[in-house]
């Protein structure tokens, strides 16, 4: 199981160049959308709705809870409020504000969030969001979205402008990401998308891992197995069919993300599994532990999260 | 034989210098980083460390030290030269900054890094922590005093208004606040984001003593640091005025050097600054 390693030469682009770009037209298009952010301007790609709409721009300081409580405020009052800043500052440090203020009320609320995972990999563990999709996971209300790349992040933003209710978006950090490169294919909200059929096994990834997926489905496809791909940008509501039907059709499931492997993506699936179909399944994804410092590459490739990380769970699931 | 004043100052001089090379080897390891924030702080930690804090570096957790909490964790660039020169660790290893598994990152680790007494990162949290250090010495009739070091912009989180007035209910005066008034956050100027001025009486509102300084004047921050605590049962806030960047005339008060890139052209042109006699004010 001979397998590249990423990066390689493929053409880049920033999950946040893409929400900024969505969000752009969003905001043209629709008086009541606003934007706000903690000291992040540029970082989070707001810059760019800033420019056109500057009265409706807001920045409230480094002050991520007073953000989320105005952002909620601003809802109550029928506006559309996209707040952005850094993962783990939106979610574990302002959670309470998220749960009580934007997803028991209801409020239609977009958290926009940059540097998911470990994008911001030489921040160290305060900087890291490996455990956000877990908290969502386990609030009411709140529709969760990963995407795996640039186009991903636009269409995925262009989809929750039209789907009224608490949204959180997960985006990478600084660093442009690969773009997936396979050409048009629909992304709907609450839909898994398949990039590449499969009968042996299906992978079921989302956000960085997805790309690693397609590769490792590219190498075992030289074996003779034949994997399925979903980019299950939706972590929340999840494809309960998609998930299903993967499993009774392909008998064998790995999940790979850039979460802790405790309550993300491998989690959220293991609990589908077990009441409907409980085929063998493997997950792939941080175990449990702070992530060291490092370079994002060197990071991902200590902690499997590339093409041959996807392949060693493969193997696994195969074996099981 | 005590140290004249001269001798102090000359000897402070020394170190801060060295620091802010440090900070500049430790951000071109890294390829870029928070050069800003590192060397506007460069003399306080200076002061601190070889003049007003008492510690053991082959005991870093000697529970009788004093303890410094970098709420504003970014500037680990500084605080990584500064506990090198303090004889924790080889100085070499600052070259190792944000390299793969080294103690040093962007943020201290206090599980990695001998003589970090708090790992800090997300603004907004070491002040809390201060208290905790603070109230634990006065509970168990210990000596030590805690110094935690607050950005600017940092005081826009509600949190360090919460445990500012914790700190005065509980009369705090082995507590001191050091705030590096830059006038910067990360975006643009803090009162162009989120003003907050004025901040000597907003501290003095929550009932802290407060002194204001020239941060980077080494003689101030000496008689300052020597002068704490100002009032007997009240904590302590420094506002110290300083230029974001100080010493590398290319960061100077500038908002886009908060966090840079800092490759060979420009190490080499910071280290020729700073060893400039000239420079040395
Ligand atoms: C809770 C939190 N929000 C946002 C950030 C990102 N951040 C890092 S440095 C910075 C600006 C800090 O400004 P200031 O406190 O004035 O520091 P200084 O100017 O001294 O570098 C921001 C917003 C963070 N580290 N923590």
């Amino acid at each position: 199981m001979a397998a590249t390693q990423t990066p390689t030469s493929q053409p880049t682009k920033s999950t946040r160049d893409g929400f900024g770009e969505a969000l752009l037209e969003i905001g043209r298009a629709n008086p009541n959308v606003v934007a706000l952010t903690a000291d992040t301007f540029t970082l989070s790609r707001i810059d760019m709705f800033a420019k056109e709409h500057p009265e409706r721009t807001f920045d409230v300081g480094i002050a991520e809870q007073n953000l989320l409580g105005i952002a909620a405020g601003l809802a109550s009052t029928g506006l559309e409020p996209y707040v952005t800043s850094y993962a783990p500052f939106l979610t574990a440090r302002s959670l309470e504000q998220l749960r009580n203020d934007i997803c028991y009320t209801g409020f239609n609320v977009k958290v926009c969030a940059v540097c998911g995972g470990i994008a911001i990999s030489v921040g160290g563990s305060t900087h890291h969001a490996i455990d956000d999709l877990a908290f969502l996971r386990a609030i009411p209300n709140i529709t969760v979205l990963v995407p795996a790349d640039a186009v991903e992040s636009y269409k995925l933003t262009k989809a929750m402008a039209q789907h009224p209710g608490p949204t959180y978006l997960r985006m990478g950090g600084r660093a442009p990401e690969p773009l997936l490169g396979i050409g048009d294919y629909p992304v709907e909200i609450g839909k898994a998308s398949q990039l590449r059929e499969g009968k042996d096994l299906t992978i079921i990834a989302c956000g960085s891992l997805v790309l690693p997926s397609l590769r490792a489905a590219e190498a075992l496809a030289g074996e003779g197995i034949e994997a399925r791909v979903l980019s299950m940008h939706t972590i929340k509501p999840l494809d309960r069919d998609a998930i299903v039907k993967a499993a009774k059709e392909t008998k064998r499931i790995v999940t790979a993300e850039e979460h802790n492997v405790h309550g993300g993506l491998g989690g959220a699936v293991a609990e589908v599994l077990a009441e409907t179909v409980p085929v063998p399944m493997r997950m792939l994804g941080i175990k449990d532990v702070f992530a060291t410092i490092g370079g994002l590459q060197e990071l991902y490739d200590l902690y499997h999260l590339n093409t041959q990380g996807v392949l060693e769970t493969v193997k696994a699931v195969l074996e099981a | 034989m005590s140290e004249s004043r001269e001798e102090l100052l000359a000897r402070l001089l020394d170190r801060a210098t060295a620091v802010r090379a440090g900070v500049m080897v430790a951000l071109n390891a890294a390829g870029s980083g928070h050069v800003g924030g590192s060397m506007s702080i460069a003399d306080v930690l200076t002061v601190l460390y070889f003049h007003t804090m008492r510690y053991d570096p082959k005991n870093p957790r000697w529970p009788d030290r004093d303890r410094l909490v970098l709420s504003k964790g970014h500037a680990n660039a500084a605080l990584t030269p500064v506990l090198a020169e303090a004889g924790f660790y080889d100085k070499e290893l600052v070259k190792t900054f944000n390299k793969l598994n080294s103690p040093f990152g962007m943020h201290p680790d206090m599980r990695k890094i001998p003589g970090c007494d708090m790992s800090t990162g997300a603004l907004g949290h070491g002040l809390a922590v201060g208290v905790g250090m603070a109230l634990g010495a006065r509970l168990q009739n210990k000596g030590f005093r805690t110094y935690v070091i607050m950005g600017d912009g940092e005081l826009n989180e509600g949190s360090i208004w919460e445990s500012a007035m914790a700190a005065a209910r509980f009369g705090l005066d082995n507590l001191v606040g050091i705030v590096d008034r830059n006038r910067f956050c990360l975006g643009s100027a803090t009162e162009d984001t989120m003003p907050i001025e004025p901040l000597a009486d907003k501290w003095r509102a929550f009932g802290w003593a407060v002194r204001e300084i020239d941060g980077n004047d080494l003689a101030q921050v000496v008689d300052t640091f020597d002068a704490a605590p100002f009032v007997e049962g009240k904590p302590t806030l420094i506002l110290a005025h300083t230029v974001k960047g100080k010493g590398f005339s290319r960061a100077e008060d500038r908002c886009d050097w908060h966090y840079q890139t800092v490759n060979e052209e420009v190490l080499e042109a910071a280290l020729a600054e700073l060893q400039a006699p000239g420079q040395r004010s």
